[in-house]
């Protein structure tokens, strides 16, 4: 196995803190600017993002055409934290896994802040939502490129609060507002796991940086290793909306379209496949830790999809997609070494074709007055041509279609899913048929079928800032597979320590099963869905997929029942316990002193004698005492 | 010389004093025991003055009989002050100053 050796930064490495700091500058500025930037700074927003980007290609650049052992790049920055024994240092580690992921970012960011130029034109507050967006830009390349688990976790806070923030950007709406606090809230129990797991790294190993760590991985005793395993899972699943953490994501679609396209779909939410696979030397030394990632794989992915099939909501199906699809990463991730190559693939190609959906979502609620009802829209394809096809080509691409970038990246991950273990592959092979029949019942309630528009709603193809980024996505959603097919494996494996394994575009045994399970999925949803006509409003229905479906598989009530009635019931004791034992504690030796006091008050009662025969009696009292004290 | 009888008579007139304050109501008659008290003090001062041989005692006699002079005129006028506006020299009636 060939371990990641780094190199001192050169050239263009040594600025790869601007690609950072531009995005991070800029958002401070167009938070600080008041009206200033009112009129041009989304622009600026813009060429931040879009700078980073060419640096991250340039650097990408520079990296094909060192050699494999030359690739991986450090860049020291300074001092951090020192205190004791601990020295923190914060630094980049720019190698090929983290490379790929800041080109993403900046990548499908930059189209998306061109898309949102266009989409929050309207919006009062745009200048803030730019601000919020490079704000994000720049915590996620921090966490990317971080080379330290502890400035890694700066960059994970950071991408939560930007998401807190964008969820919660229609302020107004309360909806929104519980929307990003459920989201927030939610990715607290996560970011405990993360953090203690850093804590464990600093007590054990003593650094938290992933050359230690990596380094000291092998060393450490089996219990350790599962249960920094296990807590790295539970900061994964709750950044990547993964069961049991899975909630807040389909609430989160209350924020606006661009960024469910690119914090919870293309990006943030892929964070956890991220630490996974950074993490990889610890899950090899678990059997345990890296099983439970499988297995939360392999539940997300059905649960994910499950809920898309029910969804009348464009925005809830795409994002159960979502959910389902990064369980698919999960999965990958969760298998080894065989897997990190294809989980870090399907993400790549995931964040083009899932980026290209919401877009093309968002663009369609654009034309349609803003509504996210599925029911409300049909044939749509024929006056929304660009949306359309674009739209087709994510179609396409997430259900497998050969050729197109899901087929590569999916059917990999499924084949090696039925080299782990026979349920995960079954797992996965029943995820695409149930995907490819979700997508489809979108498709057609969208785009085919009837007029079922409400009154005064006369759809448009969106402007141009909108439908560029779509083009260019969907173009991404055709090639991004052949693209990487071949080469990835080998380009990931200095970082992941992979091992290939062939690769022929004639689909084996389980590819043929795959395109037969898409196949039949797509039928039976044109055989519910698109053979007749859709009811405009939802019908009621007694279908148990239905109902679980259409209720989030009851993960709400779930939580209710174990988590938020709980904590009420001990809320409402502790209150008691405040006002009955606590208060009346105290309020009672208050009481008691009150009424002593009233006691002793009357010893005063303006009889001058009484107080002579007290005084008297006190006389003898302190002469007896000197007296008997005398004898003694 | 020996002050055991004078120092007796100090103490017999010292409790007739001090019971005189504690049972009698009149103020004028309290006065005149706490009066009682002091002088069965001055006394039992100047008969330990005599067997010691000192003066201190004496002195300090003619401090209390000084102090008691000075005592006498602001505790008539109070008496007077009171009898004037209750019509009574009752200890035992003035008795408002109490919560």
């Amino acid at each position: 196995m060939i371990t990641l050796e780094t190199i001192a930064a050169t050239g263009v490495f040594q600025v790869a803190w601007l690609m950072i700091a531009l995005p991070a500058l800029v958002a401070g500025l167009l938070l600080v600017s008041g009206k200033f930037f009112d009129r041009g700074g989304h622009w600026l927003a813009v060429a931040a993002s879009s700078a980073s980007f060419v640096l991250a290609f340039w650097m990408f650049i520079e990296m094909l055409g060192a050699d494999p052992e030359h690739r991986a790049v450090s860049l020291p920055l300074f001092d951090w934290i020192q205190t004791g024994s601990w020295t923190v240092s914060a630094g980049l580690q720019i190698d090929q896994l983290s490379i790929l992921f800041a080109m993403l970012i900046t990548g499908v960011g930059s189209l998306i802040h061109l898309y949102s130029v266009g989409y929050m034109a309207h919006d009062d507050r745009r200048r803030r939502f730019f601000a919020y967006l490079n704000l994000f830009v720049a915590a996620m390349l921090l966490l990317v490129l971080a080379n330290d688990y502890l400035v890694l976790f700066v960059g994970w806070e950071g991408v939560g609060l930007a998401s807190y923030l964008l969820i919660g950007f229609w302020q107004h709406k309360p909806s929104a507002a519980a929307a990003a606090k459920k989201a927030f809230v939610m990715n607290r129990v996560g970011d405990l796991g993360l953090s203690m797991a850093v804590m464990s790294m600093l007590a054990l190993i003593g650094s938290s940086s992933f050359e230690a760590v990596n380094a000291a991985a092998s060393k450490l005793s089996p219990g350790w290793a599962t249960a920094i395993g296990l807590f790295l899972l539970l900061g994964a699943v709750g950044k990547s909306a993964q069961v049991p953490l899975q909630g807040w994501l389909l609430d989160a679609m209350e924020g606006p379209t661009p960024v469910s396209a690119l914090i919870h779909a293309a990006t943030m939410v892929t964070a956890g496949v991220y630490l996974v696979v950074r993490s990889h030397e610890i899950f090899q030394m678990s059997e345990v830790a890296s099983t439970a990632v499988v297995i939360v794989g392999a539940v997300t992915l059905l649960f994910g999809a499950w809920i898309g099939t029910s969804k009348d909501d464009i925005k809830k199906v795409l994002a159960g997609s979502t959910m389902s699809q990064i369980g698919y990463m999960m999965l990958a991730a969760g298998i080894g070494p065989a897997g990190y190559a294809f989980a870090i693939f399907h993400l790549l190609t995931h964040g083009f074709f899932k980026a290209n959906m919401f877009l093309g979502a968002g663009s369609v609620m654009h034309a349609m007055n803003d509504d996210v009802d599925m029911r409300h829209y049909g044939a749509l394809a024929k006056v929304m041509r660009v949306t359309f096809l674009t739209f087709a080509m994510g179609y396409l691409a997430i259900i497998g279609f050969p050729f197109f970038a899901g087929y590569f990246s999916k059917d990999h991950i499924i084949e090696a899913a039925f080299g782990h273990s026979a349920w995960a592959g079954v797992a996965a092979l029943l995820g695409a048929g149930i995907t490819a029949f979700y997508m489809t019942r979108l498709m057609l309630m969208t785009f085919f079928g009837e007029k079922r528009w409400r009154e005064g709603v006369h759809p448009h193809e969106s402007p141009k800032t909108m439908t560029i980024p779509l083009i260019i996505l969907g173009f991404f959603s055709i090639i991004g597979g052949a693209l990487m097919n071949f080469w990835i494996q080998e380009w990931l494996e200095p970082a992941t320590g992979g091992h290939p394994h062939e690769l022929t575009l004639v689909p084996t045994l389980v590819g043929w099963l795959t395109m037969a399970v898409v196949a039949a999925g797509v039928a039976i949803s044109w055989f519910v869905f698109g053979a007749k006509p859709v009811p405009d409003a939802a019908p009621a229905s007694g279908n148990f997929f239905t109902v679980m479906g259409r209720n989030d598989l009851f993960g709400d009530t779930v939580n209710d029942v174990l988590v938020v009635q709980p904590t009420m019931l001990a809320a409402r004791g502790v209150v008691v316990a405040d006002h009955k034992v606590l208060d009346g504690g105290f309020g009672g030796l208050a009481t008691a002193f009150a009424g002593i006091s009233t006691q002793v008050r009357k010893l005063q009662n303006g009889q001058v004698r009484t107080y002579a025969l007290t005084m008297a009696i006190g006389v003898v009292a302190v002469g007896v005492v000197m007296i008997l004290s005398q004898l003694g | 010389m020996s002050p055991d009888y004078y120092l007796i008579l100090a103490a017999i007139l010292f409790t007739l004093g001090t019971v005189g304050v504690m049972v009698r109501r009149n103020a004028l008659v309290a006065f005149m025991s706490i009066e009682l008290m002091l002088n069965a003090a001055n006394l039992a001062m100047v008969a330990f003055s005599l067997a010691r041989g000192g003066l201190d005692g004496q002195v300090a006699t003619f401090f209390v009989m000084v102090v008691a002079a000075a005592e006498v005129v602001i505790g008539l006028s109070i008496i007077i002050v009171i009898y004037r506006t209750r019509r009574s020299t009752s200890m035992d009636a003035a008795s408002l100053l109490k919560l």
